[in-house]
């Protein structure tokens, strides 16, 4: 039995349960997985053959195990998270989706890592379906797309691995041949790589209130798995996760809804560990893996707040909010615990987290690479760590007068707080657990002003632009991503094109069926009564043709 | 909202809180001298590098995204009006 499993065939009772029990079975159900996973012994169980080829379902070694752990917690928290809401759908869905993570995480082989990344895809695209809106149908569908896409491009990538005489082992895989360019691909879609990103901040704020939270802890950091696992140093991608970390930030401080904000944070700090796996070695690996189970947790935590301000506001539009902390205590608290957390404030989770990272770029004096992710860390405390609190929170006072979230919501607020702050205060746990030791103490003298400045003066440039007027107001508004080439550019081309066809066969119509009635009349002639065939043929004639057609069948066998 | 008045909705305090994180601000500058630094770049021994680092690149990035922002921004229905159109 694998935790995944234990995970996804739990969810099958689910929807028959009635209220309490179900709640009880659907908290039990994780804890007893975190059990069974950490009862687990190192190594591979219940391998089979299967066709020929050898799979591993179950592997389990010290970097499956951060990954399968966080996801585990992360599913804890989310059905918490999800209790006060009585939709079956969404409840069965959160387990599957959660149990084909680990499962992914556990897998030793690709054929496995191939059939929960595609389950992850379809499990999951029901908690944007959940919305139940017209809107939240077509989000849904172009979420499945790039997923399925995704799978799609794994699925050849792994064929033509194994046709190279590669293996189905899940190792490193490496880029520099065309099926493992294939498989990083597949992973750059759900590790939301830049343009290949736009279906993330696309279509997780389309999602429930609860819908977007449980999204944001699984797909992308499975892929963050896979690509500690199959790609470590590859040097093209500190590139990648540079840009990832730095472009996002532009747009975050524009985009009005506050859970697509968030979505683009989301993409900034998967940049911070693309860039840990593209550096590589022991404290790069690390440094990826520690910050995306911290990041799980801050991240889930933020979108946690939004969906409780969601449920209980109806909107999250930055132009509609302000003010809450009046109404929302609590729910304003626990989101600030998140926001120092991704900002990486000493004694909270980022900090000790993302300076793996950053010693690993400083190790191998990238001067670049460091300077853009020190401008990104700036950058994400200036729209998660700021604006997301300032601008639900306090800043006008919009007028709403709502009761505070559900006590389901906080109390998962306050778990995923509590471990935020945990994680900062005694790094030394979630170091343990990580692949490889840990040689790095995160507070220093030096390392804690250090970051204090860039925080303070960076929240000082915010004041002054807020006091001065130059900070961009919020509007009503949406933002042109690469998103705008599937949702306007690609269906202006094939409407263009049938209005061309259209068009085309209006005019040239008439003359090419002219022309056809002409030819077929041509054709048709000799077979009309009136016609060479159709008139009677006199016997002479007819055996002059037989004697013809007799020649030439000779003729041929001959040659 | 006179009903619910806080304390945050005085602009005297407002303006406390500001003067406080200039307060702040300018400490954590200061304290540039006060520690050892354990630099992995030169530029780092600059004197006030992390705070000055810090509130020029937030400075920029928000007036860079607003300039952004009249390249990029579209109507909030800008991909619904057109769907309509469709009778999707």
């Amino acid at each position: 039995m694998s935790p995944a499993l234990l995970l996804i065939l739990g969810a099958l009772p689910v929807p028959l349960l009635p209220g309490r029990v179900r709640s009880a079975w659907m908290v039990v159900l994780p804890i007893a997985a975190l059990a069974l996973l950490w009862s687990m012994p190192e190594g591979t169980t219940g391998g089979l053959t299967l066709l020929g080829l050898s799979l591993e379902p179950v592997r389990v070694d010290s970097l499956a195990r951060v990954f399968a752990t966080a996801f585990c917690l992360a599913a804890l928290l989310a059905v918490i998270y999800g209790l006060s809401v009585r939709d079956r759908v969404q409840q069965v869905a959160i387990l599957v989706y959660a149990g084909s993570a680990i499962g992914g995480s556990l897998a030793g082989d690709l054929v496995t890592l191939f059939v929960f990344w595609e389950l992850t895809g379809l499990s999951s695209v029901f908690l944007i379906w959940a919305r139940r809106t017209e809107r939240g149908y077509r989000a849904g569908m172009r979420y499945l797309a790039a997923q399925v896409i995704s799978g799609l491009l794994m699925l050849a990538g792994i064929v033509l691995q194994v046709s190279g005489g590669a293996g189905l082992r899940f190792d490193y895989i490496g880029a520099d041949s065309p099926g493992g360019m294939l498989i990083l691909t597949a992973i750059g879609i759900k590790c939301a790589f830049p343009v290949l990103h736009a279906w993330l901040q696309d279509t997780y704020p389309e999602a429930t209130a609860v819908g977007t939270v449980v999204l944001s802890g699984f797909t992308t950091k499975l892929a963050i798995y896979a690509l500690a696992r199959g790609y470590p140093g590859t040097d093209m991608l500190v590139w990648i996760g540079v840009t990832m970390a730095c472009f996002p930030i532009f747009y975050a401080v524009i985009e009005n809804d506050l859970r697509r904000v968030l979505s683009y944070s989301m993409i900034n700090q998967l940049g911070f560990m693309v860039v840990g796996v593209g550096i590589g070695g022991a404290l790069g690996i690390n440094g990826a893996a520690a910050h995306a189970f911290a990041d799980i947790f801050f991240k889930g935590l933020l979108f946690m707040s939004m969906g409780a301000v969601l449920t209980r506001v109806g909107t999250v539009k930055a132009t509609e909010l302000g003010g809450l902390y009046k109404s929302m205590p609590q729910t304003t608290v626990l989101c600030m615990v998140g926001a120092a957390s991704i900002s990486a404030f000493p004694l909270f989770s980022g900090f000790v987290t993302k300076s793996l990272i950053l010693e690993a770029v400083a190790d191998e004096h990238r001067t670049v690479v460091w300077l853009l992710l020190l401008f990104a860390s700036a950058g994400v405390f200036h729209h998660a760590g700021i604006k997301i609190p300032f601008f639900a929170f306090f800043a006008h006072d919009a007028g709403h007068r709502v009761p505070e979230a559900p006590l389901s919501m906080r109390v998962a607020m306050g778990l995923a707080a509590a471990i935020s702050i945990a994680i900062g205060v005694v790094p030394g746990v979630l170091y343990g657990m990580l692949p490889f030791a840990v040689d790095y103490v995160p507070y220093t003298a030096s390392h804690v002003i250090n970051q204090l400045q860039l925080l303070g003066l960076a929240a000082m440039a915010f004041t002054v632009l807020m006091r001065t007027g130059l900070y961009p107001p919020e509007l009503h508004s949406v933002n042109l991503d690469a998103d705008v080439v599937y949702r306007r550019l690609l269906p202006a081309i094939w409407t263009r094109g049938q209005h061309g066809g259209a068009h085309m066969r209006d005019r040239l119509g008439p003359h090419v069926e002219a022309g056809l009635a002409g030819v077929a009349t041509l054709v048709t002639r000799p077979l009309r009564a009136d016609g060479g065939l159709g008139v009677p043929w006199s016997t002479s004639g007819m055996v002059r043709w037989v004697v013809l057609l007799l020649g030439i069948l000779l003729l041929i066998s001959y040659l | 909202m006179t009903d619910d008045r806080r304390r945050l909705d005085e602009p005297r305090n407002v303006r406390r809180i500001v003067h406080a994180v200039y307060l702040v601000c300018g400490l954590l500058l200061l304290t540039d001298l006060l520690y050892e630094k354990t630099p992995h770049f030169s530029f780092e021994n600059w004197f006030g590098f992390y705070p000055l680092f810090g509130f020029v690149v937030s400075f920029s990035l928000v007036l860079s995204a607003k300039e952004l922002r009249r390249l990029l921004r579209r109507d909030e229905d800008f991909y619904e009006r057109r769907q309509r159109a469709r009778r999707w």
